[in-house]
């Protein structure tokens, strides 16, 4: 076994003995406990679990990747991914704590009067969850396989495994005290390798700073983002600090898109639920948001400083000159083990046995890296996801480093799931069963099916997560965009608007979901099979033919059609009836919030 | 708690969250999104400064705006009577 193997094991073993020990001393001995941690959770320790909770191995693993090729196109998920939470906590979150029941449908059924509503609730929340869990396990067999020497089906049958103890003995009570800790695992695994980085690059130890101070590397005395514009448009790469995503147009209905679709997140707005008192949902929302923020503000330092250092790794004199880049059997030990797994990839096109890395799409580069003897972009695959996971070898850094990127990432990917999952097993054994098929559930026997049906949630995902489906990709498309354009509208009416109706609510979901799957689908195929893409570019529907928003960012355009949808058919039909309008006009005061409940 | 009383209290709420939701636009869409171009021409120490909204300064006016929302709605909870027991 290898030095990093040894420490990857060890350090990886002590955080999942560590959930395991926190699984066996919280469980759940009620309906409330399994669905709400029993209503009982400090603010602070709520901000920190919705922290752990909301970010996902995305996050933690894609997004300082997505940024660092994206340069500020990027922008959309930093703004998008935090956003959200300004809405959630000043439109969303206190009300429906107030409300204090157990889930989200449960809400959307009691407010709209109406079971089908309800289970339109449902329908969205699980379709959401289930492609957002996916990317979750696909996740942990990654992790597993690269850096514990075992299968990719061995990995997710363990991580499986760890989510079931704490999920299925403690419910939402065991998932909150371990996401606590798994947030710490995170937080302190990604901080550490960009404070390191940081140092190195700009001798400032606070990331934030330091991606706003002096490059340190020369003389030069120019800052890091200058130096890195510099390298970056000398290859004919688009300059970094400027690059757009899309248009203007799209990069504004993207941010908006995710901002409204993590608001409408089921398995976000359900830790609010698990708080005492209204006033503890809204400042709980600003801690997670801080605790959040923590990395988030660190992911775009990570994302320019990683790639700084790849571009310098491989263009290591100036370009053009005959000994300028890198040759390819002197290349660093890192480079190789990534090699071995696809996400690095080189074809010496020019058979120099030197490694050219260019942006061969920009015209007028290729033709000046044609006088120099080029012959295309050698650096055929360079995933995003390499930017975190490699980024600590890329840095010189020791072996324990990253091991702790690894338990990092493991703890990003298992708290996103634990949560997700119990939204997913709450909607069946609360909504579907209790809720709509068998009202007279005794307490003692709905905690049972929660259990069940938390089992089969966890099953489910492994399933998926083994032979993962075309629509595993679509997490973005597909979760944020039925998040944002049915439960987010369909929420915020509900509180706000008194005369939205049952018939309103429903047609504007369907609405909603309609318009955004229609246009997801007519780009990526029906739940994203291949070949049943539908664009017709004849009748003007080419790609991104709306304004030339992407499929990605187009839950802002559906969530749209639902507010409209609801308020036009709410105002033709008849008003809600007189019980409705009191339980909107208790929701919206503060007091006499019980702990959540089931009745 | 009067229906008067009940309304005055959802009207002050929702100026409140008027207020704060055109600064949440302005820092984000404004300053991150429409305004990028001019106000990179202004540097914040190594930052462009449209780039530093965009990708730091937005998320902690997020963060100042959800703390200063919640502490004057417990005020305001207060001045109606309506905070919790």
């Amino acid at each position: 076994m290898t030095e990093l193997e040894l420490w990857s094991y060890g350090v990886v073993g002590a955080t999942f003995a560590l959930y395991i020990g926190i699984a066996v001393w919280a469980r759940a001995s009620t309906t409330s406990e399994f669905y709400v941690a029993g209503g009982g959770i400090h603010p602070i320790a709520n901000g920190m679990a919705t922290a752990a909770d909301w970010m996902s191995a995305a996050s933690f693993i894609s997004m300082a990747g997505m940024i660092a090729f994206g340069g500020y196109g990027g922008s959309v998920f930093l703004m998008g991914w935090t956003g959200g939470y300004v809405l959630l906590a000043l439109l969303l979150a206190p009300y429906l704590r107030k409300f204090g029941k157990f889930t989200v449908p449960e809400f959307i059924g009691d407010r709209y009067y109406s079971q089908s509503a309800r289970v339109v609730a449902v329908i969205c929340l699980i379709l959401a969850s289930v492609t957002y869990v996916i990317g979750q396990m696909t996740g942990i067999g990654v992790a597993f396989s690269r850096f514990l020497g075992v299968s990719y089906e061995i990995g997710i049958l363990v991580g499986m495994g760890i989510v079931a103890v704490y999920a299925i003995l403690g419910g939402m009570k065991g998932i909150t005290y371990t996401q606590i800790a798994q947030y710490i695992v995170l937080i302190f695994a990604y901080t550490v390798p960009a404070v390191f980085i940081a140092l190195t690059l700009t001798g400032v130890a606070i990331p934030q700073i330091g991606l706003g101070g002096t490059y340190i590397g020369d003389d030069s005395g120019i800052s890091l983002l200058a130096k890195l514009d510099q390298v970056v448009t000398d290859l004919g790469f688009k300059q970094y600090t400027t690059q757009v995503m899309g248009s203007t147009l799209n990069m504004f209905v993207y941010t908006l898109s995710l901002m409204i679709g993590t608001a409408g997140l089921p398995h976000v707005i359900i830790r609010f639920f698990t708080v005492p008192k209204v006033k503890d949902a809204r400042y709980s929302a600003g801690w997670a948001l801080i605790f959040i923020a923590i990395l988030y503000t660190t992911a775009p330092a990570v994302g320019a400083m990683a790639r700084l250092n790849l571009m310098d790794t491989i263009q290591i004199g100036p370009v053009g000159s005959e000994t300028g880049n890198l040759v390819y059997d002197e290349r660093p030990e890192w480079f190789k083990r990534w090699e071995t797994t696809g996400l690095l990839k080189f074809e010496d096109k020019n058979g120099d046995g030197r490694i050219q890395y260019y942006n061969d799409a920009n015209p007028a580069f290729v033709a000046k890296a044609e006088e120099f003897g080029w012959k295309g972009n050698e650096m055929v695959t360079v995933n995003n996801d390499i930017m975190v996971l490699a980024n600590p070898e890329i840095a010189n850094l020791p072996a324990w480093v990253v091991a702790l990127v690894v338990a990092g990432g493991l703890a990003a990917a298992l708290s996103t799931a634990a949560g997700l999952l119990l939204a997913i097993s709450s909607s069946i054994s609360h909504d579907l069963l209790k809720g709509v098929m068998m009202p007279k559930i005794s307490e003692k026997s709905e905690l049972l099916a929660g259990r069940i049906a938390m089992i089969g949630a966890i099953l489910l995902a492994g399933y998926l997560g083994l032979n993962p489906p075309g629509f595993a990709a679509g997490t973005v498309a597909l979760a944020f965009g039925l998040a944002a354009s049915s439960i987010f509208p369909a929420i915020m009416l509900g509180i706000f608007s008194k005369r939205t109706n049952n018939i309103g609510a429903i047609v504007g979901m369907v609405t909603g979901i309609t318009v955004t799957l229609l246009y997801v689908f007519q780009h990526k195929g029906i739940f994203f099979v291949k070949g049943t893409e539908f664009l017709m570019p004849e009748l003007g529907m080419g790609a991104n033919w709306f304004l030339g928003i992407t499929p990605e960012a187009f839950g802002a355009v559906g969530a749209l059609a639902n507010f409209m949808a609801a308020i036009l058919v709410s105002m033709l039909t008849a008003p809600p009836p007189e019980h409705i309008r009191h339980l909107v006009e208790d929701v919206r005061v503060p007091r006499g919030a019980g702990v959540a409940t089931g009745h | 708690m009067t229906p008067d009383k009940r309304s005055d209290y959802w009207s002050a709420n929702l100026r409140l969250l008027t207020v704060l939701l055109i600064i949440w636009f302005i820092v984000s869409f404004g300053f991150g999104i429409l305004l990028v171009e001019p106000l990179n021409a202004i540097s914040l120490g190594g930052y462009p400064l449209g780039f530093w909204f965009a990708q730091q300064g937005s998320i902690y006016i997020f963060v100042v705006l959800i703390f200063v929302y919640a502490a004057l709605m417990s005020r305001l909870d207060k001045k109606f009577d309506v905070e919790e027991d």
